[in-house]
């Protein structure tokens, strides 16, 4: 049970792992992919934080990305941000 | 024939030049290979983002209110040439390259009764383009070290494209640059930059993607990301470039070395005859004067 999570930035892909959970603040609000979600696309708020969970109860590693666009497909969860870290 | 000393100095010039172009060919290898790095790691960003446009791109297009960047402004009157070179010569035919192909599509476009501009990036490119097509030149930007141009430089040229683009300075839009094939190959290549080239209709994405939840809507995510693929196929063309550039110069300073090595050779050979000929006469003036006594 793991969601495949990506996140690419136009440098260099940032991160390319299997997580648990990892929640999103989308433009509209923030929303929580797991293993199975539906097939979506967002925007991403400018300067927010990306909370990954790597296993169910662990405490979150949040990370700062700055613009951005999430799509969650069957493959898994992809980030595409102008900048991370 | 030269003399000894004018041919010692040759010789020795030539040497300190071997000597620069050598120093110049291991930069430009250890360059190569970060530039190299740099041009892949940025490969799945773009390729993402393009597979990303594309299959949004084929569901917005119908409606009439497609942004002005996926659509186009419905003619093709006026194109805007953005020529991708760089600062520094030095580097082989690699600019020339580049210029070469752009002059080339600016006279076919040119003889088909269209106007073209020029958007230069880099000095040489700028300089080139200069000499024969001085009145359409729109606007230069110097990128300096393209190894180290970030994604907010490349940011800045799309916002300032974007915005020609929208008050109708141009129709379409091509980018120039070279494509790093290999450290022996790179191919000048053209792309379309602006409105949004669409692949025909994938069949396969538009089939998954059908029960996809858009948040904002299609039109608001479009028009987030297509500002942002103009700056993202700039950077592309730069990182591409700086590879592209590093590998001709490469190959051109390893030429040149190789030319130095012969001349320095071909130099020796003529000073050691003029040596012996010198030598020669001495001896011949010596003997002379010894059988004259």
């Amino acid at each position: 049970m793991a969601l495949h999570f990506e996140l690419v930035t136009p440098e260099r892909l940032v991160r390319s792992e299997d997580v648990y959970m990892v929640v999103v603040p989308g433009s509209e609000g923030d929303f929580g992919v797991l293993e199975g979600h539906m097939a979506a696309m967002s925007t991403i708020r400018s300067d927010a934080e990306l909370a990954i969970y790597a296993s169910a109860g662990a405490a979150p590693e949040m990370l700062k990305i700055t613009g951005g666009f999430a799509e969650v497909n069957e493959k898994g969860l992809t980030v595409l941000a102008e900048a991370a870290g | 024939m030269a003399s000894l000393k004018a041919l010692k100095i040759r010789i020795n010039s030539v040497k300190s030049t071997q000597k620069i172009t050598k120093a110049m060919k291991m930069v430009a290898a250890a360059k190569l290979r970060r530039a190299q790095d740099a041009a892949e790691a940025s490969r799945p960003y773009a390729e993402r983002l393009e597979k990303v446009v594309s299959s949004i791109a084929s569901k917005v297009e119908r409606s009439p209110q497609a942004p002005k960047l996926l659509a186009g402004t419905g003619k093709d009157d006026v194109h805007l040439f953005v020529v991708c070179t760089s600062d520094k010569g030095l580097a082989g035919a690699f600019n020339t390259n580049i210029v070469r192909l752009a002059r080339r599509s600016a006279e076919e476009l040119k003889a088909a009764g269209k106007t073209v501009k020029f958007y230069t990036v880099g000095r040489k490119g700028r300089d080139q383009l200069n000499r024969t097509f001085r009145n359409d030149m729109v606007h230069g930007v110097e990128p300096g070290d393209l190894g180290k141009i970030g994604f907010d430089k490349v940011q800045e040229w799309a916002a300032d494209l974007t915005a020609r683009f929208e008050v109708g300075e141009f129709d379409v839009a091509h980018l120039f640059f070279s494509k790093f094939v290999s450290v022996l190959t790179q191919e000048p290549t053209q792309l379309q930059l602006m409105p949004v080239a669409v692949a025909a209709d994938g069949s396969g994405s538009a089939g998954a993607s059908a029960a996809v939840e858009y948040e904002p809507d299609e039109e608001e995510i479009l028009a987030d990301l297509l500002p942002r693929n103009v700056a993202v196929q700039l950077l592309r063309a730069q990182r591409e470039n700086a590879a592209s550039e590093q590998g001709s110069k490469m190959t051109a300073m390893d030429n040149a070395t190789r030319n130095a090595g012969d001349m320095i050779n071909r130099l020796t050979i003529q000073y050691n005859r003029t040596r012996q000929a010198a030598i020669t006469t001495e001896l011949v003036e010596i003997i002379a004067g010894a059988e004259a006594l």
